[in-house]
């Protein structure tokens, strides 16, 4: 048995999925779509698995979660709808319910946070309320964990028994009735033939809905029938199609409204959280506390916590990997086969273990930010910023996250509520210029510029949001030309997050980085390896200037020739640079056969100030490293677009290089 | 007047929805409907956008958007 778990965002219904499946979770891929849906065996009922699907406010077909989760239903076949509403925002949350009913699924109703109905003495009168919509209502707080046992047997004996929605129809007798049971019968044929439900058909055909016009393949005739009778409900009716329909089911809702709840006066979470607004959302104090706040969690994960547990975790390797080395070494093995054990496997695996302290804490803090409902407060405070661009606020964290590492942050663009914004997003990030190159920002600031170290780094990163925004504006117009998702957000109270949904979001999040980034990053490590190790003739290489990635190294050089480095031992550092940008530094170091400490000074005889500028733009802005590719092909689900993007970005670093080298060299 | 000219506290009420597209859609969705109550609670620190009151919930528009909501100030002021 199949179960769809809908509701609006914020409603409660992760922490409800939590709730019910315990850890029983996996990730489930649905054709057509790049959104996973997290599926879950529901705990003590053998043979039943609910569908999360994602937060949705309406059932028409303009974002992406709402086609999903409508094309889960219609083409899926749940055998039953468990719809969670936010008990203290009912009016609301159940617009949704309206159009769900009309599906025409077996359902039942979860009035989730019944405990803060009643702790600000409001009431709701299940049973009236449970009449007045003809489904089963059963009141329970999911992050208290009541009800849900109920809820479940209402759910599973509802699905069993097929009892579908007494009521689907919501209008008074009137000119909206009229068209709506005339335009229903007009197409009953053909929603019965694609088992469609004809009300649920005939209301979206009434909404313009051009998804439901394909399904049904409607021809002209009916067509301009159909269009006749909406045009003259709304001369009746003097209201549009699209807002007489929001009418009749606000409507609708109020009068049951009326008949089943007590409202409270003012909740005690709404107060709070107005006086928690009035200081986050402050009109001067709104942005320097989030700027602390931001500043707090990167210097808890990049600084204290995550370079703790990098720290402790490098050591772990290190010994383990020591260990290994002595065994082989004991052992007598051959000197390739444990060069290729070490430095080839040991030291994949250790760079893909490397990003998890990072992922785990960024997203612990993460998640509160999000379960809190802080995030909605950045995106408001924030979308001024993001709007020039083509994006809105809600992409701002994300990209901030990128100044760490892209890798949590592309996957932090997850909770982005628009494919279109993901997307872009997650183009953007790179732009960012991440902790790991700094090491050579470094290296070649004290080089070159003595005196403007500060200057030369604060420079690139600006540099890098500048060709970021340049890049946004090209794609706005370009590849996401068209309205960007409308940006009407829901603030919702500040809550106190679950324990046991923070711990599940970074297991989660820490688990599909390993699945999904693993095989990659090894195999590119190892690759690497590989060509370090051997000439061409497969012999391993005694000069690290004969080896195959050298030959690359030189055969690619050539192309950096109008950026004023041709240097091959330039181009083979850059490819390493791929693995991790760390490995520029330290491959550099190698090939000029010198030492780290030293490496300021033999810089010098392969770069002038002017060529180490140009080669810092191309470092700032050149391809993302492995594993934030790998995060890239994992959250925009294509191998394809991940390369695609990996050669953009080399392509603009080409670019943004030449230019400024050219520009450079002309002035000076 | 247009929502976006509603004093910041005081109660109006909706009396067209206009725009067109999915943003007219998300906003009637919401519960923007031609006869419900709103008030402006707060703009956002750039100016933009502004945080709104209605049907007992907050949600935030830009003003570009809240510009094209028709609305009459019903008297009745609250405190923020």
């Amino acid at each position: 048995m199949i179960l769809a778990l809908v509701g609006n965002q914020n409603c409660g219904k992760t922490t409800l999925f939590n709730q019910m499946t315990g850890s029983n979770q996996h990730v489930g891929n649905f054709p057509g779509v790049t959104v996973d849906q997290k599926i879950g065996d529901v705990r003590d009922v053998k043979g039943c698995s609910v569908v999360d699907l994602p937060g949705i406010y309406s059932l028409r077909p303009y974002t992406n979660e709402e086609i999903v989760t409508r094309d889960f239903i219609l083409n899926e076949r749940p055998d039953g709808i468990l719809n969670i509403v936010d008990a203290t925002n009912i009016e609301r949350n159940l617009y949704l319910t309206l159009q769900l009913m009309e599906m025409h699924v077996p359902m039942v109703l979860a009035l989730n946070m019944m405990d803060e109905v009643r702790g600000n003495g409001g009431t709701i009168d299940i049973r009236k309320m449970s009449e007045a919509l003809g489904i089963p209502v059963i009141p329970i707080s999911a992050i208290k964990n009541e009800g849900i046992t109920e809820l479940t047997h209402a759910m599973v004996e509802v699905a069993q028994k097929k009892i579908y929605p007494k009521i689907t129809d919501f209008c008074e007798p009137g000119p909206v009735h009229r068209c709506i049971h005339a335009v229903s019968h007009l197409i009953e044929d053909h929603a019965e033939n694609m088992r469609i439900s004809a009300r649920f058909a005939g209301t979206k055909l009434i909404e313009g809905d051009m998804d439901i016009i394909e399904r049904l393949k409607l021809n002209q005739n009916e067509l301009e029938l159909m269009e006749h009778s909406i045009v003259e409900m709304e001369h009746e009716r003097g209201l549009d199609r699209n807002a007489a329909l929001a009418e009749m089911r606000y409507d609708f809702i109020e009068k049951v409204c009326e008949q089943s709840v007590v409202k409270c006066h003012e909740s005690k979470e709404h107060i709070r959280s107005l006086k928690i607004d009035s200081i986050l959302t402050h009109k001067y104090l709104a942005i320097p506390l989030f700027l602390l706040i931001m500043l707090t969690i990167f210097w808890l994960t990049f600084g204290v916590v995550g370079s703790f547990l990098s720290d402790l975790l490098a050591a772990g390797i290190d010994s383990v990997t020591q260990m290994a080395d002595a065994g082989l070494q004991a052992y007598g093995i051959n000197p390739v086969v444990r060069s290729l054990v070490i430095d080839g496997i040991f030291a994949g695996v250790g760079s893909v273990l490397s990003f998890l302290p990072l992922i785990v804490v960024l997203f612990f803090f993460l998640s509160i930010l999000e379960d809190t409902g802080y995030m909605a407060r950045v995106a408001f405070v924030m979308d001024k910023l993001l709007r020039k661009i083509g994006l809105s606020g809600r992409s701002f964290v994300p990209m901030l996250i990128g100044f760490g590492c892209s890798v949590p942050a592309i996957m932090a663009s997850r909770t982005l509520s628009s494919e279109r914004d993901r997307r872009m997003t997650i183009l953007l990030t790179p732009f960012m210029s991440c902790s790991a190159k700094i090491p050579i920002y470094a290296v070649f600031a004290a080089a070159f510029f003595e005196k403007y170290q500060a200057l030369v780094m604060i420079g690139l990163y600006v540099f890098g949001m500048l060709v970021g925004i340049i890049c946004a504006i090209i794609l706005e117009h370009t590849v996401y030309r068209g309205n960007p998702v409308p940006f009407v957000m829901e603030l919702p109270n500040y809550r106190f997050p679950s324990a046991k949904s923070v711990l599940l979001l970074m297991w989660e999040k820490a688990k599909d980085f390993i699945q999904k980034a693993f095989t990659i990053i090894f195999a590119a490590t190892v690759i690497i390896w590989f060509l370090q190790t051997f000439d061409l003739r497969l012999n391993v290489v005694t000069d690290s200037a004969n080896s195959l990635l050298a030959l690359i190294g030189k055969g690619i050089a050539p192309i950096f020739r109008p950026l004023g480095f041709e240097d091959w031992r330039v181009s083979t550092a850059l490819i390493t640079g791929f693995t991790a940008k760390e490995a520029v530094v330290s491959t550099m170091s190698i090939l000029l056969g010198t030492s780290m400490e030293n490496l300021s000074a033999a810089l010098a005889g392969v770069f002038t100030p002017l060529t180490a500028i140009s080669f810092l733009v191309f470092t700032l802005l050149y391809t993302p490293c492995v594993a934030a590719i790998a995060a890239i092909r994992r959250e925009m689900n294509s191998s394809l677009k991940a390369a695609g993007v990996a050669f953009l970005q080399c392509v603009v670093a080409w670019i943004a290089a030449f230019l400024v080298y050219q520009v450079l060299h002309f002035i000076l | 007047m247009t929502l976006d000219k509603l004093p910041i506290g005081k109660q109006g009420k909706i009396l067209a929805v206009n725009g067109e597209g999915p943003l007219r859609c998300r906003l009637l969705d919401m519960g923007l409907i031609p006869g419900t109550g709103v008030m402006v609670r707060k703009v956002a620190p750039m100016g933009d956008p502004v945080e709104i009151h209605i049907r007992g919930y907050e949600l935030t528009i830009r003003i570009a958007d809240a510009q094209k909501i028709e609305v009459e100030a019903v008297g009745r002021e609250v405190a923020v």
